[in-house]
């Protein structure tokens, strides 16, 4: 019978040498068939809100009632974020990697019928190439796929995040099993320097180098070192630590004991949001997991060395994600950042030396030490080495989350991969790097280093800037030279419909209600460019206030104690500077292009269009649509508070907003 | 929303050691378990861990999680992530506001619904996304997130 | 300046505004600038606790070559040769704009609106909340009952802008022992107006309806 995998029950038995370990996960490999069909289920946050658990059960009654013969029946197996959510929710029969997309419970009994008793393909539920029709069937087909390199990603999908055998068996903990016993702290240093390994949780700081400080500091005094992985992703519009999280925690744990070995630490800690709770609970299961076969706790495989990681939740707070923050709230203090110097890596946890990185740079540690760090030095470019997640959404054919060498042009992620912008030849700005980033504009203008905040950075510019977009370059220091960052790696993909004013303005108000409010420059300028905003935004203001507005974000920016209020200002400043025509169009014309500022813009009805069913009348929070049954229906201007209610209701989209 | 039974103010203390690194996740345990974390709890925490009761105040109302006074039996969070907002989280918002009666963070007088904005929760290619109760519901529109109100009420 | 026993003090040299100065160690950069009698601005400074850094008011630039770093003179330590500048342009930028938000946040106080009228800050743009209100939430009353009286009896509450200065629950905290040095370390009225919310009936401890 077909049983779909459920938390395991591990036998507690503690793997007390390498060698037990290669012979567990040899045996492991060699009792699993790698021809046996499997069907994959995803189960992450984005298939399960639509419904996959249900997909899953009606797939396994399915199996039970068609009463196939145990050698045909294949496993059901429930796997994280296969990372293309527009499609989900997704059901791919390994090994050939045959890929459903929106299949529902329903489809499950032609799913068994057709697919698995007749061996044939149910075409309405495989991918079509949105230009040709063709289908599609296979997913490394898929141009979602065919144009990613999935490195970090490449067990996601693959294994049951709650069963540790699955992890072990496609090569899991195999890098730490050698490290740990065959390189001195050092040597991991130096590899991971050489690697080039940036952090990938929005600074990019050279990950090796915090490692070799920390180790100094260590030597000078000696002590208690701590090893913090930061999954409080905070970005709005950014999910690629949740998907690691919740789909392949354990390559995390497997970098932090590898980081724990180099600096001596017997403590570590993951920080996790609580808006993430499938997260929270597969890492706590795969630590436990992990304790119980001896990968993690006391004397590791029989190696002496001692180290058990514990999980903080977030409650709730934005600014957790800056390191001191973070580590203030693990000390059980409030979430308020303190001035570097001292960096953690000096004083971090109860004054002692603290290496914390995002759980997608521990993600990489591991694959760094296995293959060596002159392989993952040559993938990407010199300066931004290795692969990099980014989680591609917003109006955009194909969503998802994304991985790709770093130097791949914008146009290869958002065209190739992400199917280009429904509708439209061109996409008017990608946002990258959340609230801490900037807009970028389609057609770029040359923006002199100067003026980017590349001496707060230390860095040089490199080179000039394409004109089109599509030909940026995606790495660290392009993205910060066209003026935006990286940061965690959302990118979110804007077209005419959306309202650059307004986008600013919401990254403002969405700081500004973060900011922890120790110092003045951030929790009262904040309000104050918001202020601005908001003026901008009701066609209030002059072209002069745009100045003042720029001179305060420098105030800001200068002034600010930590990178919540120093980066803030970014996503304004960006957006001025390539985008000036819009604001001027709210100020002086008073006029919103995308049709978004509520004060700016009128809702009427088309009569041609209108069927006079009525509904938006019906809706209407302040009774102000009038229309007699079946005839064109009207909206009172002056009464019409533009909430919008009348347009979603509408089923032949009559209405039109200008 | 509370599952199963109670446990026991006891109970949840004592999965902590006495120290005062422990004063976010008590109050987080505390705040799944009774929905919200009276002056009685505070107090016992504070003399479990040996804080101060100023600093449990300060860290109690500096986190958005924590609520000091009892919440709804059913939660309705809106996602206002970036994505989101861009199709129309807002206005779902203010959708509920007025069906509920009630503002952003606050609940209903009689205790049945609580109304709450979040700050993206990571399923974007969904967006809007609204979290009733636990239960995740993609691509929600004002009229379905009526409805299911409705039918809860 | 004699050195401690055993132990060689070493002196850091730098310059602010061009000025030779020496600072002990241990000394920021402030310190050693109310040493030589340099006017530094600052508000939530006091030498009786340790410095938060929240006013931001006291922020010099850090000259290396051509690049300058902005930083809080109160929380940073000097380097030898370190150029410091107390009033350029970013400097001032950042002074001039911290002022005019705070004759907004705290219209009542006096002390704010001399200091900002000393470097031409006369007038603000930005609406007032509370036209009653003087604290600027710059915590010296919270740091001075923590470190020098050990009561801890008041605290801050919520974050961002609505954080405030109060007390558990906003009742009247009976561990204050109504010593006052919050009051004296206040920079503007702003606690000696809302004293009584924070030490409540003194008479209640004592069972007897007087204070003593």
């Amino acid at each position: 019978m077909a049983k779909a995998s459920t938390t395991p029950k591990m036998d507690d038995f503690r793997l007390g040498s390498v060698s037990d370990f290669a012979a567990y996960r040899d045996s492991l490999v060699a009792a699993r068939d790698p021809n046996q069909p499997v069907i994959v289920v995803c189960h992450g946050t984005g298939c399960q809100a639509n419904g996959s658990p249900k997909v899953s059960e009606a797939l396994q009654k399915g199996i039970a009632a068609a009463g196939l013969e145990a050698r045909v029946v294949p496993l059901i197996k429930n796997t994280g974020c296969h990372g293309f959510c527009s499609r989900g929710p997704l059901v791919i029969f390994q090994p050939a990697g045959l890929f459903y997309q929106r299949v529902k419970p329903g489809d499950a009994e032609d799913i068994v019928n057709t697919t698995l008793i007749g061996g044939k393909v149910v075409e309405r539920l495989l991918y079509h190439d949105p230009h040709t029709g063709e289908p599609i069937p296979y997913d490394h087909d898929i141009p979602f796929y065919r144009h990613q390199q999935r490195i970090i990603l490449k067990n996601i999908g693959k294994i049951d995040p709650t069963d540790i055998r699955d992890t072990i068996a496609a090569g899991g903990y195999q890098a730490m099993a050698q490290t740990l016993t065959t390189m001195t702290p050092d040597e991991i240093i130096s590899t991971v320097e050489t690697s080039g390994l940036r952090g990938r949780g929005g600074g990019g700081f050279p990950t090796g180098f915090k490692w070799r400080r920390a180790r100094e500091y260590t030597i000078l005094s000696p002590g208690q070192v701590y090893i913090v992985g930061n999954g409080d992703e905070g970005d709005p519009g950014a999910f690629m630590d949740r998907t690691l999280m919740e789909g392949d925690p354990h390559a995390i744990l497997e970098g932090m004991i590898i980081g724990a070995f180099a600096l001596g630490a017997s403590q570590g800690y993951i920080y996790v949001r609580m808006e993430y709770p499938l997260a929270v609970r597969h890492l706590g299961i795969a630590i436990d997991q992990a304790r119980g076969l001896g990968l993690l706790g006391e004397n590791i495989l029989g190696t002496g060395f001692d180290f058990d990681i514990h999980i903080n939740r977030g409650a709730g707070a934005f600014v957790c994600g800056e390191e001191t923050a973070l580590l203030a709230s693990i000390e059980g203090r409030v979430g308020e950042p303190n001035i570097r110097p001292p960096y953690p890596a000096q004083e971090g946890l109860w004054g002692r030396p603290t290496i914390i990185n995002n759980v997608e740079t521990w993600a990489n540690v591991p694959h760094i030490l296995e293959k060596g760090a002159a392989w993952y030095a040559g993938l990407g470019v010199s300066h931004s080495t290795g692969t990099k997640i980014f989680s591609l959404v917003g109006r955009v054919q194909n969503t998802g989350l994304v991985e790709v060498p770093m130097g791949v042009t914008l146009g290869h992620i958002v065209e190739e991969i992400g199917g280009g912008v429904p509708g439209q030849e061109k996409f008017k700005a990608v946002q990258t790097g959340g609230p801490s980033g900037g807009l970028i504009p389609y057609e770029l203008k040359e923006v002199p280093p100067e003026e980017l905040q590349l001496a707060r950075l230390g860095l040089k510019s490199r080179g000039s800037l394409p004109v089109e977009l599509k030909e940026l370059p995606v790495d660290f220091d392009s993205l910060l030279q066209a003026g935006s960052i990286m940061g965690s790696g959302g990118m979110i993909v804007m077209d005419n419909h959306d309202c650059v004013v307004d986008v600013a303005r919401y990254f403002l108000r969405f700081l500004q209600e973060e900011s922890c409010g120790k110092c003045l420059p951030c929790r009262l300028g904040l309000t104050a460019m918001a202020e601005f905003l908001d003026r901008f935004s009701k066609g209030q203001g002059t072209p002069g206030d745009i100045d003042e507005l720029q001179s305060l974000a420098q105030a800001i920016v200068d002034g600010s104690l930590c990178g919540l209020g120093g980066t803030a200002p970014n996503p304004v400043l960006t957006s001025i500077r390539y985008f000036r025509d819009e604001y001027l169009a709210h100020i002086v014309d008073h006029k919103c292009p995308a049709g978004v500022c509520r004060d700016l813009i009128t809702f009427s009805i088309e009569p041609e269009t209108c069927n006079g069913c009525g509904l938006c009348a019906k809706n209407c929070p302040q009774a102000c649509i009038t229309g007699k049954k079946k005839k064109p229906h009207a909206i009172d201007e002056k009464a019409c508070v533009r909430c919008g209610v009348c347009r979603d209701v509408c089923p032949v989209d009559a209405v039109l907003v200008v | 929303m509370m599952k199963g039974p109670r446990p026991d103010i006891d109970s949840i203390l004592e999965r902590y050691p006495r120290h005062p690194q422990h004063l976010i996740s008590l109050l987080q345990d505390v705040q799944a378990a009774f929905n919200y974390i009276s002056p009685d709890h505070i107090n016992l925490i504070c003399d479990h861990l040996g804080v101060p009761i100023t600093k449990a105040w300060s860290v109690a109302t500096f986190f958005r999680s924590f609520s000091l006074e009892p919440r709804g039996e059913h939660e309705i969070k809106v996602c206002l992530g970036t994505v989101c907002h861009l199709k129309g989280g807002e206005r779902l918002v203010e959708g509920c506001e007025r069906d509920l009666g009630v503002k952003r963070g606050g609940s209903t007088e009689d205790l049945r619904f609580s109304l709450d904005t979040v700050n993206c929760l990571g399923a974007c290619a969904l967006a809007p996304v609204v979290v009733v109760d636990d239960q995740y519901l993609p691509n929600t529109t004002h009229p379905r997130l009526s409805k299911l109100i409705k039918k809860l009420e | 300046m004699s050195a401690r026993k055993g132990k060689p003090t070493i002196f850091i040299n730098f310059t602010i505004d061009g000025q030779p100065v020496q600072s002990r160690p241990g000394w920021s950069i402030l310190e050693t600038a109310r040493h030589y009698r340099i006017h530094i601005p600052t508000l939530c400074f006091h030498p009786a606790v340790k410095p938060w850094g929240s006013c931001r008011l006291c922020v010099v630039e850090m000259r290396y070559g051509k690049r300058g770093k902005i930083t809080p003179s109160c929380l940073t330590h000097p380097v030898h040769e370190l150029e410091v500048l107390t009033s350029s342009e970013r400097v001032i930028n950042v002074r001039r704009w911290v002022l005019e938000m705070l004759l907004a946040e705290c219209p009542a106080s006096q002390e704010i609106k001399k200091l900002a009228a000393q470097y031409g800050v006369t007038a603000t743009r930005f609406p007032i909340r509370d036209p009653h209100e003087e604290c600027l939430k710059c915590g010296l009353c919270v740091a001075v009952c923590r470190e020098v009286v050990g009561v801890e009896a008041l605290t801050f509450g919520s974050r961002g802008v609505k954080k405030q200065l109060e007390t558990p629950y906003r009742i009247p905290n009976n561990l204050c022992v109504g010593c006052g040095c919050c009051v004296s370390v206040c920079p503007t009225g702003a606690l000696q107006a809302r004293l009584d919310t924070v030490r409540g009936d003194i008479s209640r401890r004592t069972g007897h309806g007087f204070a003593h």
